[in-house]
């Protein structure tokens, strides 16, 4: 049996606006868009040009660095636009699709070894799929990474139930995670959550399958990693969504890159909050239909109410993304806010009335409740943060740039969205997970 | 609240760059955000906050010292009127406190919060939250018969020298409230030690009465530990003393509610306590067998009673920015603070406040004992690596 994790420290957010179990196929969309700034410290060089014709798994571009990672089609169709930001940075690369989706075949050989699924991953594109720690990057094939994770829930406010989303997909995902299995060479860990061990019953050996129990951010990867299977100075873990897993899963069933996912579109402003089975990088537009509104009132994201980017009425769907939520803006003042009892106002201090109503579901805005002050409180970060890191302290040291104390206190083992719930709590309201990012972006070029 | 806002907008323009009172622009802000919270929204990272933020931090603190303070007025009535042996009610006797303390506490926010405004003003930085609860902490530890002109020293002295000049709240090292008391302490000996801790303000057709004693239980214990009063008149606080540290009763009450609301740390509290205790009963332990009055025998207990023990352990010591920030640092801290405290009031009777002086000695080595703690969890971390 592998470990069972108990995480005591942290705090799952009840929400308004969770998705019911039933999904949707968003309609076919006349314009698809890939976007490097998906994927992290990768500098894109086009392969495809405008006006090429693309088939669902060809090449687009690849990294500059390390020119082995390609990132394919979703899709086929013709290359209309190259969308380039401020410096000529590349931001989408735009695809009018044929009317029937046409695939590259990939030969998927019979016998699977570390070395051939690395090739067919790189040359589908979907090596991009799989991402390392530390850095949140993706992953690369060179290194040997000493495990790989799969997290099969996700403890976000409102997160996707991935044991409805993989009902239908269960053997894709199967398929998906041996094939993980080989690249990891057997050490394959997956965190499951309460009954979910037949998901991955008949592939994972038993003692690879951890049970995780607890708040938010039981679910995500990096706290599973630090209480399995802990990263140490100098060490790489890999780890890929479930989704995603699916995704490989059929790559490796039927030779095609069919990049199909399940969307939850959740949050108070949603009209029927439930799942959208959509394609990596259609517009919003499309996916959302006539659930959410935009307008000045309505805050749409990409993600969740805590790691996820806002959206626009223009933006197309993201690489990884599996959630969309919309949630009132919070634009009005309040009369004396911090006098006044708040039977609706959501802390982890006990100083508004509403703990006295633990179960009740917040429809809560994006107003900041109070403005950004030096850092006074203490010992409120560590009730949110399962690991043994001194959360403030290496803050900290990432603000003072002194390298040497940001790696000893174990920059290595974070990403941005474990520490979303100490930015959530912060009193002084200080960017914890902008600060988070800069300390490893700093940590990845100097360290 | 429509009016008060249309208000405020009518007049933000001229506080706003390129505005008439520019200067006042930070100033402007703290009372726009003091009557508003204001509509910003998340722009980066989480879309959504926690409901907490440094106004509710610090007005949550105020509500704890509130039986403090009204019980504290009502000491300085029953203090003043038992002086002279009258006979009196209980709201005599809290209407002549709270006209003698109301003056203490207008004093001490406005010299405060006018020394913070002008140097918001001055660096351009929106103002911070901490006085609310520094403006209240000074009066509570003050006698009654402090002239007012001390108090607004001792308010500009630490808002001035205790904070702003290392860059306002939060990068203060000592706790502010606690400087200033121990400004005005050794700055002013004479007004703060001695008979000063019952306001004798002459009451027509009386007199003092002959048994009268000025002398609080911490100086009386100091000589014969017999001397002191009950233990549930110190417990309820009906002595002389601080205005608002008397009743360890009230201290308890806002203790649990800072506990409560998550506001001040458990820990620091427990520990001050179980330091100070411990040291006692060591003492016990180590006292001369032949002198049975001596300080050193002291029941432990008692020291949790007499002086501002509780006071400190409970408001001043559990101040985050100057106290220490780590989990164990926090254990260490408070036992710390509590055995010093002890050490000082049973062998220095020259300085009665050893808790005010153990807790200032603390705020200067939370630093160093955070960063052993640090070093420990580093070490610990690359045994593991």
């Amino acid at each position: 049996m592998g470990k069972t994790v108990h995480i005591r420290k942290g705090f799952d957010i009840k929400l308004v606006g969770k998705a019911v179990a039933e999904t949707a196929h968003a309609p076919t969309s006349s314009i698809f868009a890939v976007q490097p700034p998906d994927f992290r410290t990768l500098i894109p060089k086009l392969i495809a040009k405008q006006g090429d014709e693309v088939l669902a798994g060809q090449q687009l571009f690849y990294d500059k660095d390390r020119p082995e990672i390609k990132i394919t089609s979703p899709i086929s169709g013709e290359v209309v636009e190259i969308v380039r930001g401020a410096k000529r940075r590349i931001m989408e690369v735009r695809i009018v699709p044929d009317k029937e989706n046409r695939y590259i075949s990939f030969d998927i050989p019979d016998q699977l070894t570390k070395e051939n699924v690395t090739e067919v991953l790189l040359e589908s594109g979907c090596w991009s799929y799989i991402r390392q720690r530390p850095f949140s990057t993706i992953a690369n094939p060179e290194n040997s990474p000493k495990a790989i994770f799969v997290s099969c829930f996700d403890s976000a406010p409102l997160a996707p139930d991935n044991d409805y989303i993989l009902k239908d997909e269960k053997e894709s995902f199967q398929r998906g995670l041996s094939v993980l299995n080989t690249l990891a060479e057997g050490n394959l860990n997956v965190g499951i959550a309460d009954g979910q061990s037949d998901l991955v019953r008949d592939v994972i050996s038993s003692d690879k399958t951890h049970q995780i129990k607890g708040p938010h951010p039981a679910g995500n990867v990096g706290i599973q990693i630090h209480h399995i299977n802990r990263i140490k100075k100098g060490e790489i873990v890999w780890y890929v969504n479930p989704q995603d897993v699916v995704i490989i899963g059929r790559l490796f069933t039927n030779g095609k890159y069919q990049a199909e996912r399940t969307i939850a579109i959740t949050g108070s402003l949603v009209k029927n909050p439930s799942y959208v089975k959509v394609l990596t990088g259609q517009p919003l537009k499309d996916i959302i239909g006539d659930k959410i509104t935009f307008n000045d009132n309505t805050r749409v994201i990409q993600g969740n109410v805590l790691t996820g980017r806002t959206a626009y009425e223009d933006s197309f769907l993201s690489f990884y993304e599996t959630q969309i939520s919309a949630i009132p803006e919070g634009k009005e003042p309040e009369f004396f806010g911090w006098l006044l009892p708040g039977l609706d106002k959501l802390s982890l201090s006990r100083s508004y009335f509403s703990w006295f109503t633990p179960k009740k579901k917040y429809d809560l805005t994006t107003n900041t409740h109070g403005e950004e002050r030096a850092f006074v409180m203490s010992g409120e970060y560590e009730k949110v943060l399962p690991m043994d890191i001194m959360p403030v302290q290496l803050l900290k040291s990432i603000m003072a740039q002194d390298l040497e104390r940001m790696e000893n206190l174990g920059i290595y083992e974070v990403s941005e969205e474990d520490f979303a719930l100490c930015e959530f709590v912060c009193t002084s309201k200080i960017d914890v997970q902008r600060v988070i990012a800069e300390g490893l972006e700093y940590f990845r070029i100097e360290g | 609240m429509k009016f008060l806002k249309n208000l405020v907008d009518n007049v933000k323009p001229h506080f706003d760059e390129g505005g008439k009172l520019e200067k006042l622009h930070y100033v402007f802000d703290g009372f726009e955000t003091f009557l508003f919270v204001p509509g910003t929204v998340t722009n980066k990272g989480v879309h959504i906050r926690d409901s907490m933020d440094l106004k509710r931090t610090m007005v949550m603190v105020i509500f704890a010292m509130i039986p403090c303070l009204l019980f504290g007025m009502w000491n300085v009535g029953h203090q003043h009127y038992l002086a002279y042996g009258m006979e009196t009610s209980h709201w005599e006797n809290f209407l002549f406190g709270a006209l003698k303390v109301t003056p203490i506490i207008v004093v001490s926010y406005a010299s405060g919060l006018t020394v913070e405004f002008i140097f918001a003003t001055m660096n351009k930085h929106s103002i911070s939250e901490g006085y609310l609860v520094t403006g209240m902490l000074i009066p509570l530890t003050l006698p009654v018969t402090t002239p007012l002109w001390m108090v607004a020293l001792g308010g500009i002295f630490c808002t001035l020298l205790g904070k702003e000049i290392f860059g306002g709240t939060g990068m203060n090292f000592m706790n502010p409230a606690l400087l200033a008391r121990a400004f005005l302490f050794f700055a002013f000996p004479a007004f703060l030690s001695g008979e000063i801790w019952t306001d004798l303000s002459p009451e027509v057709g009386h007199s003092i009465v002959d048994g009268y004693s000025g002398a609080t239980n911490l100086v009386a214990f100091d000589y014969n530990i017999d001397n002191i009063q009950a233990a549930s008149t110190m417990f309820w606080g009906f002595e002389q003393g601080s205005i608002g540290e008397t009743s360890v009763f009230c201290v308890l009450l806002g203790a649990v509610f800072l506990i409560v609301t998550g506001v001040g740390s458990w820990r620091i509290i427990l520990s001050v306590f179980a330091g100070g205790y411990i040291m006692g009963f060591l003492m016990n332990l180590l006292a001369p067998a032949g002198d049975l009055t001596h300080a050193m025998h002291m029941p432990a207990h008692h020291h949790w009673l007499i002086g501002s023990f509780a006071f400190g352990a409970v408001f001043m010591a559990t101040d985050p920015v100057s106290a220490s920030h780590t989990v164990k640092g926090k254990y260490i801290y408070g036992l710390l603070i509590g055995a010093f405290a002890v050490i000082l009031r049973v062998f220095n009777p020259a300085y009665p406040e050893g808790v005010m002086l153990s807790i200032l000695l603390f705020n200067v080595f939370a630093p160093l004992i955070d960063h052993l703690v640090v070093e420990q969890h580093i070490k610990t971390r690359l045994k593991h690596a």
